[in-house]
């Protein structure tokens, strides 16, 4: 590892010193690309977050691809219901690593306000691995860039080799999530029980 | 628009014998309705929509109701003989008392339907129907042939109430999936058990965690009730 | 130009069965036909919205759509919480436009207990309103522009004075996109002065956003093109399929529940109806440029004449609501077509039904009969041009 002290000290020089990790993790991070998926309300918002008062591009997240297959992130942008649940889960398999996961609004994070419905899921976290939880009904744009830059900096702070390397460069690493059944009465199984553990409550 | 007396004897005037009954309705809002018997619905929807005079081009809203079987305790006035000892000797008298009954009120399932014509810039008038009763015969005659926007209203009735619309074209679920087998609007339907813990949670929601870890016990859920 | 009356004389006329159904069409020769699920994930669907079609080629012979992905059981929770609870779900409905939302409940519970409005609630109640039409038509004619494959530009500039007028919905109520506003009877808080000259200020730079906007769409060829003599709805169809709001007032029938049921204090108001003449997607964007000008209209008008006083029914309570046994329908003019509340209490604190007339399902009526025959380009534009908002749709 480089010296951070000398490391400034040469940039003043014009000498540019890094890692190949820090390299690798800044192209990663700079151009995070969302699939363009929006499931509800959050969606509009997500839309506002685009547009030109907010402007995402200043991130490098302007470009909503309509393919899983070309998408870096998935924005839950919404309530997932029971019916959405198996596609959603399909589309995050389709997704190339790495891949990261937005769950943007109450409904996304535990079904929010229509959490007693009886067609909503609990929360997407229940198939899916989720990076960043922004609460709010729906969230402001604002809070959707911070969502952005929360995930940058986990991104900059993944090591490439050891613990907590990204799942792309861990062969062991789940890289399929089973798709839920739509059974006769409910989901089929009711949750992803290696995904997320039952809650367990301290008091 | 003629008042909804005057349409009742206009609707028996067209059709003899339709049985058509006037439900009023005390809210502030005076939105009376007519209840159509279902053997002469559809033959007093063409009616409706073809009269020039009430012209009701546009039906506007399909809504179901479901109406579950009460029980419902009253008192009955039963004669009875019984033997007693009036001054010393056994005696056969006849004495009336109230003896509790319970008689089931069975239930059925309500459609009601929402009436304007664009044409006169009149309405609103309530029509509704009623089957039998909520669990074999849910049958209603269909009026999407005479108003097509009944079409996905009658499949979402049929789907979230089960009442099948004899004459639909295309009677499917609407909302919900292929394969569900409940009709989740009724009111004795009951929720999936994917209950999880809640934080600020109300005493239904605490009667409920209760309820879900009874049945599911076992140490993998330790904790996952809200009332701990 | 077709009048209602013409519609009903041509539905008295035309008698045979099956009239209002799509037509059954048939591939040309041998060809195969290919089937295709759009959606439930398709960027022009505005959510998760499926058509499955049967394409000879690239026409279209068959569309059903499929709904339900965004179910999110309003009706079911509505009854089993209080009146006043179930406001707050409204604004989820159509979440492009919770004012307007609020409004139809409010009405309805209104009109079940018999509540009267002051009149400056009245009028706050019509400025928020005719706001939130402006800002929908202008956010759909970009969402149709950016399906149409001008990718950015005109959703932008949509944007753009949709942004300004969240400003004033977020100043007064303290929320972007959930209002949470109006309540039985009135209003939650009073508009300030200060809030009503911002009001005046962005309404008086309206004009100006809309001229942009025409100068930018209306004569440019490519969307002319595209849009002229697709997607035709013939008024009668339209009548008898419940279709309602913009795309009703494309085809030609001059209906609108402004205009009708004089709900609020609309009669007070001069403005003008837009009609179109072809029934295409062209007028019905047409119709819906026309009708933020008259919304404009109204706002000046009210802007102007807005009284002081009381915003909530000093007999209105909130606290212990029960309203008397009894139902009631109530509608209002949304910005997508006809959104009624229809209510029945049985004296209890919850309503024991509640349902949600959702123009933007019973517009989908007529998609198929609209699409048949067209290429799929034009299905996205077609749908499109409807003006749905999913979390109505499937509520």
């Amino acid at each position: 590892m480089v010296d951070q002290q000398l490391k400034i000290e040469l940039g003043k020089q014009g000498v540019l010193v890094t890692t190949i990790e820090e390299l690798y993790n800044w192209g990663r991070r700079s151009s995070i690309w969302p699939m363009q998926f929006g499931l509800a309300c959050c969606a509009i918002e997500m839309i506002a977050t685009t547009m030109a008062r907010y402007d995402l591009a200043r991130f490098g997240a302007e470009v909503f691809r309509p393919s899983p297959r070309q998408a870096d992130l998935m924005i839950i942008s919404g309530t997932v219901t029971k019916k959405m649940a198996p596609q959603v889960v399909r589309l995050y398999n389709q997704m190339a690593e790495p891949r990261y996961v937005i769950a943007m609004g109450a409904c996304a994070i535990s079904g929010g306000p229509f959490k007693q419905g009886y067609n909503v899921l609990k929360g997407i976290d229940r198939y899916i691995p989720v990076d960043v939880h922004i609460p709010g009904c729906p969230p402001r744009p604002e809070a959707l860039i911070q969502a952005f830059m929360t995930l940058q900096k986990k991104i900059d702070a993944q090591p490439l080799t050891g613990e907590g390397r990204p799942r792309h460069l861990d062969a062991a690493a789940q890289g399929e999530f089973p798709v839920p059944e739509q059974g006769e009465h409910d989901l089929e199984p009711t949750s992803n029980k290696g995904v997320w553990p039952v809650p367990v409550v301290i008091r | 628009m003629k008042s909804i007396e005057e349409i009742k004897s206009a609707i028996e005037a067209a059709i003899p014998g339709a049985g058509v009954e006037l439900i009023p309705n005390p809210s502030p809002s005076g939105q009376h309705s007519l209840r159509l018997a279902p053997a002469d619905a559809v033959e007093v929807a063409r009616f409706l929509r073809d009269d020039a005079e009430l012209a009701f081009d546009f039906l506007s809203n399909v809504t179901g109701v479901d109406w579950p079987g009460k029980e419902i305790t009253e008192k009955v006035k039963v004669t009875r003989t019984v033997t007693r000892i009036v001054d010393g000797v056994e005696q056969q008298v006849e004495e009336t008392v109230e003896e509790p009954r319970k008689r089931v009120e069975p239930g059925c399932l309500e459609v009601v339907y929402h009436l304007f014509s664009m044409a006169k810039k009149h309405g609103p008038i309530v029509l509704r129907m009623r089957t039998v009763n909520r669990t074999d015969q849910v049958e209603l005659p269909s009026v999407t042939p005479i108003w097509r926007s009944a079409e996905f209203q009658e499949r979402e009735i049929f789907d979230l109430y089960g009442v099948v619309f004899t004459g639909h074209p295309d009677l499917r679920r609407l909302l919900m999936w292929k394969g569900f087998k409940d009709h989740p609007m009724r009111r004795d339907y009951v929720d999936p058990d994917d209950f999880e813990y809640e934080p600020t949670a109300h005493d239904s929601v605490l009667a409920r965690a209760a309820a879900h870890k009874a049945a599911i016990g076992g140490v993998a859920q330790k904790g996952t009730g809200a009332g701990e | 130009m077709t009048t209602p009356a013409a519609t009903s004389a041509f539905l008295r006329e035309k008698m045979e069965e099956g009239w209002n159904r799509p037509p059954i069409m048939e591939p040309d020769g041998e060809a195969e036909l290919l089937e295709v699920a759009m959606g439930p994930h398709h960027p022009s669907t505005h959510g998760v919205f499926r058509m499955d079609l049967a394409l000879d080629g690239e026409r279209v012979i068959r569309l059903k759509p499929v709904f339900g992905y965004l179910h999110r059981n309003h009706e079911k929770i509505a009854e089993g919480v209080s009146y006043l609870a179930s406001m707050p779900y409204t604004d989820r409905l159509d979440y492009i436009c919770s004012l307007t939302n609020n409004w139809a409940y409010a009405l309805a519970v209104e009109k079940l207990t018999g509540q009267e409005v002051p009149e400056r609630a009245e009028y706050i109640r019509v400025i928020l309103g005719e706001l939130t039409r402006i800002q929908n038509h202008a956010s759909s004619i970009g969402f149709l522009l950016q399906e149409m494959g001008a990718s950015g530009t005109p959703l932008m500039y949509a944007f753009k004075e949709r942004e300004k007028i969240l400003d004033l919905f977020e100043s007064l109520t303290g929320s972007r996109m959930m209002c949470n506003y109006m309540r039985f009877g009135g209003c939650r808080v009073d508009v300030s002065a200060a809030w009503l000259d911002a009001a005046r200020k962005v309404v008086a730079g309206l004009p100006g956003f809309i001229d942009e906007f025409e100068n930018l769409l209306s004569g440019n060829e490519i969307l002319m093109a595209r849009c002229q003599g697709v997607g035709i709805l013939r008024p009668e169809l339209a009548v008898n399929a419940g279709v309602t709001g913009p795309m009703l007032r494309g085809s030609g029938v001059n209906y609108d529940i402004r205009k009708i049921d004089h709900y609020g204090i609309y009669d007070r108001f001069r403005f003008r109806v837009p009609l179109g003449d072809h029934g295409d997607v062209y007028d019905r964007y047409m119709v819906r440029i026309l009708e933020m000008r008259e919304s404009i209209a109204i706002l000046n008008q009210a802007l102007k004449e807005i009284p002081g006083g009381s915003i909530m029914d000093p007999k209105a309570k909130i606290r212990g609501f029960r309203p008397k046994p009894g139902e009631a329908y109530g509608r209002i003019e949304a910005p997508k077509g006809e959104l009624g509340f229809y209510l029945i209490s049985d004296g209890g604190p919850n309503p024991y039904r509640y349902r949600v007339r959702p123009p933007s399902l019973i517009n989908l009526t007529v998609l198929e009969d609209m699409c048949l025959g067209s290429n799929v380009a034009d299905v996205v534009l077609i749908f499109g041009s409807v003006d749905i908002v999913l979390g109505e749709v499937d509520r």
